[in-house]
């Protein structure tokens, strides 16, 4: 079975978490941006959680699936509708005919995450689905999808395999789809609180007028932002120590701030290494909010505990975990 | 020279990030930082321990990638509540190591010898370079393929080596605009970096020739890369000819 891609959207493409284990060849990790979404997206239809999904950027892709297909849509809300019927987030869907599912512009968050049972029958280049534009390998092709594309499904879990055909002795003839009642409640993706942040390797090569700039003043996303980086615009930070940096090693959040005092923030398309000092990182906990605020947002700063960042990550953790426990008894 | 002992006793560990830590010998280019950082990422590949999902190799350490679900259950002595459990899990175990650390052979290594082809179209700067030092083309090939090359650390592009040991006698600044495509395998020089381009990307290196070796193999899980941090490298002068028959070979993957 097949997906038919009608309309791709500007930016589709397909991760998984990322490829581990060869940054060391310079190879990046790419993978979901927001792993929280694209995780729960993939256990709502059955799959392993680090099956790939669709990632779709601001404006959703116009898919065609085949019937029996299941589906589930996480992450920002694309407005999608089968037939002009709303398509509920969340939540396992059950397409009982060849249907076409819309996704539209993003009425919340900034990527949608589109995952189906079975998953995504692509190769794994070097452990991983996730697509390596640069490289232009992984993923569908090496690149963003495109209109006319055709994506095929894997093979579907016994899991899934129960659930549909529970879904399906409810199915009538009239509806083009049908869902559950249930689903995983996830506003905190939305949450406009601050960001949290740990001190970056090079925290103290900063003035303190300007470490001061950093948790009291808004920066910007701007619209030079995309996987590899969010671009920030705000009060420029400045060094009080200029010594030169050799190039090292950066994660997923780490914030670098070039010569005009300018933070970025290094997300799933980072580079393995980095020149530029680093004042701070993202929290693990905070990345997926991150990855659902669009451009032109304001971003806030506060700095926590290392202790403490460790402890909101196991505590999202534990809260997919106890989704997953969850899902995985209604699917049954 | 620093001592060796020291240089591992005195390592300095930061968090980069909660999922990450960074171990650093030094804070400049320098071979022997360089071979502590490959030594100890050597031993934690070996070691394979569950929860460390990677360690990157940098010109002055190693950053370990790791995931503290995995670690939450492992046992810590003496736990500062400031720091976060698994960056003091690693931490120790990094000490551990670093105390009984046998470096890795350093000499013996052979050389990893990678053909160029210099000038014309397929090195566009070379003339610039020459000009710029007040030397023939030909002397500029001489002194590139007399350096003593050490591969620091892998980045910037997959299977992109930064280089160390450019002959000082023809280190050149970077071209004042950045070409928007550079092809792939050209050779370059940027200030006292030299280096090969495995894709084609944009760059503002000084670009003398290029290489038929496909040095980014993805198919290749055990190495992607042809070059890793450690190799001792050698550049050596060939004709358009051999270019395009190494190509040609490289091409059809009988290599």
């Amino acid at each position: 079975m097949n997906i038919l891609v009608k309309k791709s959207g500007p930016m589709t493409t397909l991760q998984d978490l990322g490829r581990i284990g060869f940054q060391k060849y310079g190879v990046l990790v790419n993978g979901a941006m927001d792993s929280f979404s694209s995780r729960l997206a993939n256990i709502l239809v059955g799959n392993s959680p680090s099956e790939a999904a669709l990632e779709m950027t601001m404006l959703g892709a116009t898919l065609e699936l085949p019937a029996g297909s299941l589906f589930a849509l996480t992450g920002a809300d694309l407005a999608a509708n089968i037939d002009g019927k709303p398509v509920p987030q969340f939540r396992p869907v059950y397409v009982t005919k060849a249907s076409t599912l819309r996704c539209g512009f993003s009425k919340r968050g900034c990527r949608g995450y589109f995952a189906i049972a079975g998953g995504f029958d692509v190769p794994l280049v070097m452990g991983s689905k996730s697509t390596y534009l640069r490289a232009k390998m992984g993923g569908y092709q090496g690149r963003v999808l495109q209109d006319g594309d055709s994506l095929k499904i894997g093979a579907i879990s016994a899991l899934a395999q129960k659930f549909i055909q529970k879904l399906s002795a409810k199915a009538s003839d009239a509806a083009a789809f049908i869902s559950v009642p249930w689903f995983a409640p996830c506003d905190f993706l939305f949450g406009e609180e601050v960001i949290r942040v740990v001190k970056g390797q090079q925290y103290d090569w900063f003035t303190p007028a300007s470490i001061q700039d950093f948790f009291q003043e808004p920066y910007l996303i701007t619209l030079q932002s995309d996987r590899m980086g969010y671009r920030l615009d705000g009060k420029p930070l400045e060094r009080r120590d200029k010594k030169e940096l050799v190039s090292e090693p950066v994660t997923f959040g780490s914030i670098q701030v070039p010569a005009d005092g300018k933070p970025i923030i290094l997300l799933a398309d980072r580079q393995t290494a980095g020149g530029y000092p680093k004042i701070a990182s993202v929290i693990h906990a905070d990345l997926v909010r991150l990855a659902q605020r669009q451009p032109n947002y304001k971003l806030h700063f506060k700095e926590v505990s290392l202790a403490e960042a460790e402890h909101l990550y196991f505590q999202q953790e534990d809260y997919l975990t106890q989704l997953a426990d969850i899902i995985e008894k209604r699917l049954q | 020279m620093d001592n060796i002992e020291d240089l591992l006793k005195n390592a300095k560990i930061q968090p980069l990030g909660e999922a990450a830590l960074q171990v650093s010998f030094g804070e400049t280019i320098n071979p022997q930082y360089s071979r502590c950082a490959r030594s100890l990422a050597a031993e934690l590949d070996k070691r394979a321990l569950p929860g460390i999902k990677e360690a990157e190799v940098g010109y002055t350490g190693v950053a370990i990638f790791y995931d503290p679900l995995l670690l939450r259950k492992e046992k810590v002595a003496n736990e500062d509540p400031n720091l976060s459990h698994s960056f003091q899990v690693i931490s120790n175990l990094v000490r551990e190591i670093l105390t009984n650390l046998k470096l890795s052979g350093e000499d013996n290594s052979p050389k990893v010898r990678v053909p160029v082809c210099y000038g014309g179209e397929y090195g566009p700067d070379l003339e610039y370079v020459a000009e710029y030092h007040k030397m023939t083309p030909e002397e500029v090939i001489k002194k590139h393929t007399s350096g003593d090359y050490l591969v620091y650390m892998i980045g910037f592009a997959p299977g992109f080596p930064y280089v160390g040991g450019l002959p000082e006698e023809i280190a050149t600044p970077r071209r004042s605009t950045p070409r928007l495509i550079i092809p792939k395998g050209s050779v370059g020089i940027a200030g006292s970096q030299t280096g090969a381009y495995p894709l084609e990307t944009p760059g503002g290196w000084q670009l003398i020739g290029r290489t038929p070796l496909e040095l980014f193999r993805p198919t290749d899980m055990e190495h992607p890369s042809v070059l890793s941090a450690g190799d001792r490298l050698e550049f050596y002068a060939i004709s358009e000819e051999e270019y395009k028959r190494i190509a040609a070979q490289e091409g059809s993957g009988t290599k």
